[in-house]
């Protein structure tokens, strides 16, 4: 029996009877991040690292819940469990898992560069890998941080110039806090849409350094966002919020900006290339960093990615999970 | 240091790409217009108005090289290419471009470059690509390719060319329209001479800009005193121009595409109509003064040499309705009822029904009796009607108030979706080409595509659906569970042997996506075949 199966609940480790990621309530859940395709509600125990805790009490309330540190074991039923970061959001971790000798890893969401947030990707050695591939096609390969940085930078400039607010697109738990690097730079001020708000004060009280930001709300004087630096998530782009910083201009930051055709339609005036999870060559030397002999192919271009890494001499395979191309965010109040 | 030509016209591409106003374009293409050098204006001109130059290497010559350069697998090359939706664009993507900073040149001197290669061997061909692909810039590299290519999908009408020329040539925006349109060659006219206030010499071929109709939502009482209006079919045609100047024949397409040679029917106009004219009207498959079904004109349009056979059984005749110039006098501003009146007299003295008639005015007396006639639309192998206010003036454009068409309510049925297919352009990477089918016994058969419709949620809805549910994959298609059902709508059917289900349809599309309804609900080949007899003549 393979020690991780694929059913329909998500994947299933039998031996040491707990799920890794699931998408329906299980008794036993391990937890890869805090984004909603990954981190659902109903399960009994979620076991994930200390700094998902805070995002899972966020974002699914009080329950169960074991957090430990990265390359920190804990045993169920002699199967060894650890997680290793993954640096895809802050708290973002790979699974491994050993039972009689056999390692298994699963990648959750990973980028293999270092972000300024998220711990950088470590390189885990296992007999079978089960990675994620969003961005398996090799039109998929990403400019430096700091050059995508410096677009975000210039563009709020130039749109300062103009008098123009700049309204960034990003998701809530990740992107958003990512960017502010970027923006930090060029401006005083940074408003936030009420959902990244949220995420930032839980971050903060976790004890991770974030600049300041200040919350847009229905009191907010129209006078004060003028010219005014924001960021929203991508629920608000199009939505009537918006309204209260004309005139504005939206940039997307999203590894979709890629493409032409996806960036026109997102009715975007800018899209940044930047993503959280790798490019193509980065999910190619994550896969050969492990040494795996077989690897599984999930969430994204599975069918394309396994088969080159067959044609490659890598085992592979490709397997229906139920995660998203991109995460879901739910329509907070501002 | 001052970009080169490729590089602003790479700028351009990108400033028109990301900017979603209508006056942030004009104004990226305006500045273009007052900076770029001038053999490269008169390209852009020329590229934007669907003038590409002749293509000297093909798609799959490109996507070896790329292929080799790369060292990737052709099949997932061809996947890249999927996704992405075009293919100047995936090969920029794939390709590492030039990181350092090298000389680049004028937009005109790699479009002349590519155009001296045409009779050159393959192998200077890919040298010459190749050289290109290593020189350049990431950003310059997709312009690059997609002079090799065409088809920018860049979104710029010719009223917004027209108006960005505006601001820095000091000519009236239709007299710069005018002379777009029509015919020249962009490699052997200079920017001067295509918009200078004195031409060195007449172009006798030049078609007016079309004056178009739009829909009528409301009711046509609210237009008033049905007195006023001149009522005509719609035909289902293509829209075009006939002209006669000079001793010659010229006849133009709305896409303003120069079909003359297409149609050797109309030849025989020339010594029958009299120099200095201009009419507008539709070019139609007819018999003995009877329209033909659409389908038939598109067996014609498609060829390169027309058959005696192929002239035999689809004659093509010009129905006219408008006259845009008598006796060398642009005559737009005469009231219609002038122009159509002088455009009868034109008809009869030409006296050659088989291939020019007059599209004649339909004689009513009340909207009420209008409407009656309007239901007949199909019938007569129309769309519906035109309503025309009888001192309206021949505008420039798509305008509101004076014509509006009347179109009839379209066929339709209910079907499942069976395939998808990812689109291209802004639909890049979302499955939103889809192949429906009707119930043939406890089987289902497929029986058209159908691309539009659905709004952009929809769609993404439906894209969802597809990566969820697919069964199979063929290439680019994936068969997808039958669950979806929508309504299709379509101007016409015919009998087609190339279909597995016995039928083509005019226009197909996508009214609405039936939630409400399951793939028992659907409708069957049946049900086709009936439409087919009703309305398939």
């Amino acid at each position: 029996m393979p020690l991780i199966e694929f059913t329909d609940k998500g994947l299933y480790c039998t031996a040491g009877d707990f799920y890794i990621d699931p998408w329906r309530p299980v008794p036993y859940a391990v937890i890869t991040h805090a984004h909603s395709d990954h981190a659902r509600y109903g399960s009994g125990v979620y076991l994930c690292h200390h700094l998902t805790k805070p995002l899972l009490q966020l974002r699914l309330g009080n329950n169960s819940y074991e957090a430990v540190a990265w390359n920190e074991a804990v045993y169920r039923n002699g199967v060894k469990i650890s997680l290793h970061p993954a640096g895809h959001i802050i708290g973002s971790s790979q699974i491994r898992i050993e039972h009689k000798g056999e390692v298994w890893v699963v990648s959750g969401d990973y980028k293999t560069v270092d972000d300024g947030i998220s711990h950088i990707f470590e390189p885990v050695r296992c007999h079978t890998f089960i990675t994620e591939s969003t961005f398996g096609l090799p039109i998929y390969q990403w400019q430096s941080q700091s050059i995508i940085f410096e677009q975000i930078g210039n563009w709020i400039l130039r749109n300062q110039e103009q008098n123009i607010s700049s309204i960034l697109i990003a998701y809530s738990l990740g992107k958003a806090q990512r960017i502010l690097q970027a923006i930090e730079s060029v401006t005083d001020t940074i408003w936030v849409h009420g959902a990244i708000w949220n995420t930032h004060q839980t971050l903060k009280a976790a004890g991770i350094h974030l600049p300041e930001v200040k919350r847009v709300t229905a009191e907010t004087l129209k006078a004060d966002l003028k010219n005014a630096v924001v960021i929203a998530p991508p629920g608000a782009d199009g939505s009537p919020w918006l309204k209260r910083f004309n005139p504005y201009a939206v940039g997307v930051c999203s590894g979709w900006m890629q493409v032409r055709g996806n960036k026109r339609r997102n009715n975007a005036d800018a899209g940044f290339v930047l993503s959280d999870h790798a490019d193509w060559n980065g999910l190619l030397s994550a896969i050969e960093a492990t040494g795996a002999q077989k690897v599984f192919v999930t969430h994204g271009f599975q069918s394309v990615l396994s088969r080159y890494l067959n044609e490659k001499g890598i085992e592979a395979a490709e397997v229906k999970t139920a995660y998203g191309e991109e995460e879901v965010e739910k329509e907070d109040t501002p | 240091m001052s970009k080169s030509g490729l590089e602003l016209f790479a700028q351009l591409i990108g400033e028109l790409d990301s900017s979603t106003k209508t006056n942030d374009k004009l104004f990226a293409l305006s500045n273009y217009f007052s900076q770029a050098p001038m053999p490269d204006r008169v390209w852009v001109i020329a590229l934007f108005s669907g003038r590409r130059p002749r293509r000297i290497v093909g798609s799959t010559a490109l996507q070896i090289w790329c292929a080799a350069q790369t060292a990737l697998p052709d099949w997932l090359l061809a996947e890249c290419y999927h996704t992405v939706g075009d293919l100047a664009e995936t090969i920029a993507l794939l390709l590492p471009g030039n990181t350092h900073s090298t000389d680049t040149h004028n937009l005109s001197y790699y479009i002349e470059a590519l155009q001296k290669l045409e009779k050159e061997s393959e192998e200077t061909k890919r040298h010459f690509v190749i050289t290109q692909w290593q020189q350049l810039h990431k950003d310059a590299l997709f312009a690059f390719n997609k002079l090799i290519t065409g088809g920018f999908r860049i979104g710029i009408s010719q009223k917004m060319m027209v108006n960005a020329l505006a601001t820095s040539v000091q000519l009236d925006p239709s007299i710069i329209a005018l002379r777009i349109s029509g015919k020249w060659d962009p490699a052997t006219t200079s920017f001067e001479a295509l918009l200078s206030n004195d031409p060195q010499e007449k172009d006798f071929s030049k078609p007016y800009p079309f004056y178009l109709a739009h829909a009528l939502e409301e009711a046509p009482q609210n237009l008033g005193d049905i007195e006023e209006w001149q009522a005509e079919w719609k035909w289902d045609g293509i829209r075009g121009q006939l002209i006669k100047r000079n001793g010659e024949i010229y006849v133009w397409s709305r896409g303003e595409e120069l079909m003359t040679d297409k149609f050797p029917e109309y030849a025989s106009l020339k010594n029958k109509l009299p120099d200095g004219i201009v009419l507008d009207g539709e070019i139609i498959p007819a018999k003995n003064g009877q329209p033909l079904p659409f389908a038939l004109l598109q067996t014609r349009i498609g060829r390169k040499n027309i058959s005696k056979k192929q002239l035999e059984e689809v004659p093509i005749a010009f129905f006219a309705y408008d006259l845009l110039e008598w006796q060398d006098q642009d005559i737009r501003d005469w009231p219609l009822e002038k122009r159509v009146h002088l455009l009868s007299n034109i008809v009869n003295n030409a006296n050659l029904p088989h291939q020019l008639l007059l599209s004649k005015p339909i004689q009513a007396t009340s909207w009420e009796e209008l409407i009656t006639i309007r239901n007949d639309s199909r019938s007569m192998l129309a769309e519906g009607l035109m309503l025309k206010r009888k001192n309206s003036i021949y505008q420039v454009g798509r305008k509101t108030g004076d014509w509006w068409k009347w179109k009839i309510d379209p066929l339709t049925i209910d079907a499942v979706m069976i395939y998808a297919q990812k689109g291209h352009g802004r639909r890049s990477n979302l499955y939103t080409d889809y192949t429906f089918a009707v119930k043939d016994g406890d089987k289902l058969v497929s029986f058209t595509k159908a691309y539009s419709g659905l709004t952009d949620k929809e769609f993404l809805q439906v894209d969802d659906f597809v990566k969820k549910n697919a069964i199979e994959k063929f290439g680019p298609v994936r068969t997808v569970k039958p669950e979806l059902v929508f309504e299709i709508a379509f101007e016409g059917i015919a009998a087609s042997n190339r279909h597995k289900s016995g039928v083509a349809l005019r226009f197909p599309r996508i009214l609405r996506w039936r939630k409400d309804k399951t793939v028992d609900d659907i409708n069957t080949i049946a049900d086709l075949k009936k439409l087919l007899a009703l309305y398939g003549k």
